[in-house]
């Protein structure tokens, strides 16, 4: 097989489907989440398991799945960054679908997050860095860790909580119509101010849902893609990119933007050979509140300190000019732990038209995904026009 | 006694925590590119010197960033809101660390407010807290 570009429209995600049921599962597993996301995004594609010759998952051991689906890969990507583990794998399986490595990659999340069915049990160490110099301080939970320098790149701004309010208003409008979103009662600032506090400055709608739930993607070549009966639904990966800093919040390399965004977005946007004003559409993967606001800085689309007006003066809602986290992100739709996978899947039902909210005219979405704790990040640009 | 994690240390972080327990904060710092650097570990994650030692520095430190935890962890057996904070050291170096010795209210705490160290027994371990120089 000659060798292509990973970049520029050459793989395809021929197949995505979320699990039936997101939000609360208790009757399947999570290693069933991953089964079933998995069987429906394959029968999508017009694909079965007989088809994949390629697997990839985070956290859950890659073999369990390709086990429970009776897959025999040729091509393995464990790859557990965070939650954006999943972005990076849609980027390792270009690159090993453009050098021949696999054919049919099937990618899976399936996470029993908040019913906790089927999942291994929580454990900290305490030899860890995280053990040794962030958890015996309260650093535990992804509340009290994810937002410690939340005030710090605020302050820096001349920003407020205000902001992180605005981020939370913005993003509820797209899921009040979502019957499969979490949160879908309109919220005022001030409600979102006054809300029960979590950690200052974060009150609780600033905060993710905690969810079950799980999402699959099935990516092939372009070229294969135009054989399948999904063809005229296939989306393109025009470019990537993903990085990493420390799994130590405070060692951040600046607490006032996260480099591994700057990083990972600027190698998606090089590799795609797109710019920001051709971008249509933005997910912005937002465990809390302030992770919008540094994405929107971080990846370029708005300058130094615009981050707040911009979803204040709505410019990021329905109408907006640019649409950010349109399944209402999140902190309303659905999130089970890793996120990274139904960022993915929104960015696909926008570009194939079939999104509960739909963008009018989109060609090109823009996804960023953070992993952890400010530890990584990977970026995807989609497109909807073949190569 | 503060009740809560206990951390562990290993061979490359013992003598952070041997200080600890001595009362001193130490940091390491690199003789070749002069950097003091943190977390713990043998050689210098700027230049990639084997040639680094084990410093006390001043325990003066900034606010750099904080949050009030109103749900804490059921490892501390409290309810008590607890100020998690990044702080700088004067020397350079991030860390993560509690804020005591001021009541867990916003208008307490300043960014760039000044610190200083002090160690807070937990388990077999001394914790580096920080308390305001000025309330
Ligand atoms: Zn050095």
């Amino acid at each position: 097989m000659p060798l292509i570009s990973p970049n520029g429209g050459n793989i395809a995600i021929v197949g995505a489907s979320e699990t039936e049921r997101v939000g609360v599962v208790p009757d399947m597993s999570m290693i069933q989440l991953h089964a079933d996301a998995a069987r429906r995004a394959l029968k999508d594609a017009g694909l079965t398991p007989a088809d994949v010759d390629g697997i990839a998952t985070a956290e859950t051991q890659v073999i369990e799945v390709a086990a429970m689906l009776g897959i025999r890969p040729r091509w393995m990507d464990g790859t557990t960054i965070g939650g954006c583990s999943f972005m990076a794998h849609v980027r390792h399986a270009a690159a090993a679908i453009a050098t021949g490595q696999a054919s049919v990659v099937l990618i899976t999340h399936g996470e029993s997050g908040r019913s906790w069915v089927g999942m291994p049990n929580y454990s900290m160490n305490p030899r860890g860095p995280d053990g040794q110099f962030e958890q015996p301080f309260g650093a535990i939970a992804p509340y009290s860790l994810f937002t410690l320098p939340a005030l710090a790149f605020l302050e820096a701004r001349g920003m407020g909580q205000r902001d992180l309010a605005e981020v939370v208003v913005a993003q509820r409008e797209w899921a009040i119509p979502n019957e499969r979103a979490q949160r879908r009662t309109p919220v005022t600032v001030d409600e979102v101010l006054t809300g029960p506090r979590v950690a200052y400055p974060f009150t609780r709608d600033m905060c993710c849902v905690v969810t079950d739930g799980g999402g699959a993607l099935v990516l092939v070549s372009a070229e294969r893609a135009r054989d399948l009966p999904s063809a005229n639904r296939a989306v393109y990966l025009m470019g990537s990119g993903e990085s990493c800093e420390s799994v130590l919040v405070s060692q951040m390399d600046d607490l006032t933007s996260f480099g591994s965004f700057r990083r990972a977005s600027a190698e998606a946007f090089e590799t795609a050979g797109v710019t920001h004003d051709d971008i249509d559409h933005a997910m912005f993967y937002d465990a809390f509140a302030h992770l919008p606001l540094y994405m929107l800085e971080d990846t370029g689309f708005v300058g130094f300190g615009e981050s707040g007006a911009f979803h204040a003066e709505g410019h990021t809602r329905p109408g907006g000019r640019l649409p950010i986290n349109t399944n209402g992100g999140g902190m309303s739709y659905t999130h089970s732990g890793m996120y990274g996978m139904y960022a993915i899947q929104e960015a696909v039902r926008q570009l194939r038209g079939e999104a509960v909210v739909q963008v009018p005219d989109m060609k090109l979405s823009f996804v960023q995904g953070v992993g952890g704790l400010f530890w990584s990040a990977a970026s995807l640009i989609l497109s909807n026009q073949a190569p | 006694m503060s009740i809560g994690p206990i951390p562990e240390p290993t061979p490359e972080t013992a003598p952070f925590w041997q200080g600890a327990a001595e009362g001193e904060l130490r940091i390491q710092r690199c003789i070749r590119c002069e950097s003091f650097y943190f977390y713990p570990r043998p050689f210098c994650p700027k230049c990639n010197s084997d040639e680094v030692e084990w410093k006390r520095v001043s325990g003066r430190a900034r606010l750099s960033s904080y949050i009030i935890n109103y749900r804490p962890s059921p490892e501390f057996e409290s309810k008590d809101p607890q100020i998690i904070a990044l702080v700088t050291l004067e020397e350079g170096p991030r860390l993560c660390t509690n804020i005591v010795g001021v009541e867990p209210e916003p208008d307490n705490l300043r960014l760039g407010m000044e610190l200083q160290v002090a160690f807070e027994p937990r388990g077999d371990q001394f914790l580096p807290v920080f308390k305001p120089v000025r309330i």
